[in-house]
């Protein structure tokens, strides 16, 4: 039952991985990311408990935290002109889905 | 009391991973990127939540439940943060939610504030 | 000194639920770290209610109990929109009028809002509050004011 609950959630991070690449865009793949870190986190404290050994969730914290400040970090930089939206990009999107 | 054990913590972790699962398939699935936002919602909070309950009730000592619990309230900090701080950004760089037929959605843009180049959009 | 202490109870309890070891040496090793960040936080000036919010009421808890009811609830709702497919959901995004007068009931507003699958605040301004939801059907529960009123119940 661990192992089902390890698969699944690396089939979620593989489907967050998609997204990331596909992402048509900027913020839809730093949600990607995101979503792949913390469920990098939920998958180390399983893979600790698959394994029997619970160290591993000293890296599960620590990895939490990496991510946030990642993101955040990223974040910081979101009044730079990289990160404007333009409505073009917008509409190539509605064609993609 | 072994089974029960057994019985509840694999009963929290299958509906964790299914609600993991679900999640990933709404940021697939989903049209827009406010709109995957809330699916990756449900993974933050119920979906991690549901796993790292059922890992606390197979913990084998005090530390380990203890570092479970700093897990868990760290991923519930976390998750509306980043998602508050992305959608605050795509918000104030013109990303707007595509349907916006409604004339209230409308009267939010256009009171928001002095980008031209987002009222033009809309 | 009030938040001082309750930063450093705080900050020694998460340092020995850590570290597991609690020999002579690493424990002195544990208390130099931590008052090591209490300088620094008291040269940052972060020690205060806003960072130690010690005046809220007890009724936080009962406010939580609430709030994971309300977040199981939201799950449910926001999982069978995602197996029913996107022609289900009606997004939507609103304006909402908020009633707490202190910036730490806002805050606890807002990131309650936040928390909620389904309902995502996107920005804050004085007495107002810019919702992206889901379902219309959320936006009108957060209009008849539940949260709200709790919340603001909170403050006091």
């Amino acid at each position: 039952m661990l192992i089902a609950a390890t698969l699944a959630i690396f089939v979620t991070m593989i489907l967050a991985i998609f997204r990331g690449i596909v992402g048509p865009t900027l913020y839809d793949r730093i949600l990607a990311v995101n979503m792949f870190g913390t469920k990098t986190v939920l998958l180390i404290s399983l893979l600790g408990f698959v394994m029997g050994r619970p160290e591993f969730l000293d890296i599960a914290i620590v990895y939490a935290l990496i991510n946030f400040i990642s993101v955040i970090g990223v974040l910081r930089y979101s009044d730079t002109n990289q990160f404007k939206h333009t409505p073009d990009e917008n509409e190539s999107v509605e064609k993609e889905l | 009391m072994e089974m029960i054990i057994t019985i509840a913590s694999g009963f929290f972790i299958l509906v964790g991973s299914f609600l993991c699962f679900s999640g990933g398939i709404g940021l697939i699935r989903f049209p827009d990127f406010y709109t995957r936002m809330h699916a990756v919602g449900v993974t933050d909070t119920l979906g991690a939540g549901m796993v790292l309950v059922g890992l606390m009730i197979l913990s084998p000592d005090l530390l380990v439940f203890a570092k479970l619990v700093m897990v868990l309230l760290l991923t519930l900090l976390i998750g509306p943060t980043t998602s508050h701080v992305l959608a605050k950004a795509a918000f104030h760089n013109g990303l707007m939610p595509q349907q916006l037929k409604r004339s209230e959605q409308i009267d939010i843009i256009k009171n928001k504030d002095d980008k031209e180049k987002t009222s033009s959009h809309s | 000194m009030k938040h001082t202490l309750s930063l450093f109870i705080t900050l020694s309890v998460f340092w020995l639920l850590n570290s597991g070891h609690y020999s002579l040496l690493i424990l002195s090793l544990g208390f130099a770290s931590i008052v090591l960040i209490l300088f620094i936080a008291y040269k940052m000036d972060v020690i205060d209610q806003e960072s130690q919010p010690l005046h809220l009421s007890p009724d936080i808890f009962g406010y939580l109990a609430w709030l994971v009811k309300e977040i199981v609830k939201a799950n449910i709702t926001v999982v069978k929109h995602i197996w029913l497919g996107k022609q289900s959901i009606s997004p939507t995004l609103k304006k909402i009028n908020i009633s707490q007068q202190t910036d730490m009931g806002k805050v606890i507003y807002a990131n309650s809002i936040t928390l909620t699958p389904g309902t995502v605040a996107i920005d804050l301004t004085e007495n107002e509050i810019i919702v992206h939801a889901l379902l219309v059907k959320d936006i009108e529960s957060l209009e008849a004011g539940e949260m709200d009123h709790r919340v603001t119940l909170l403050e006091r």
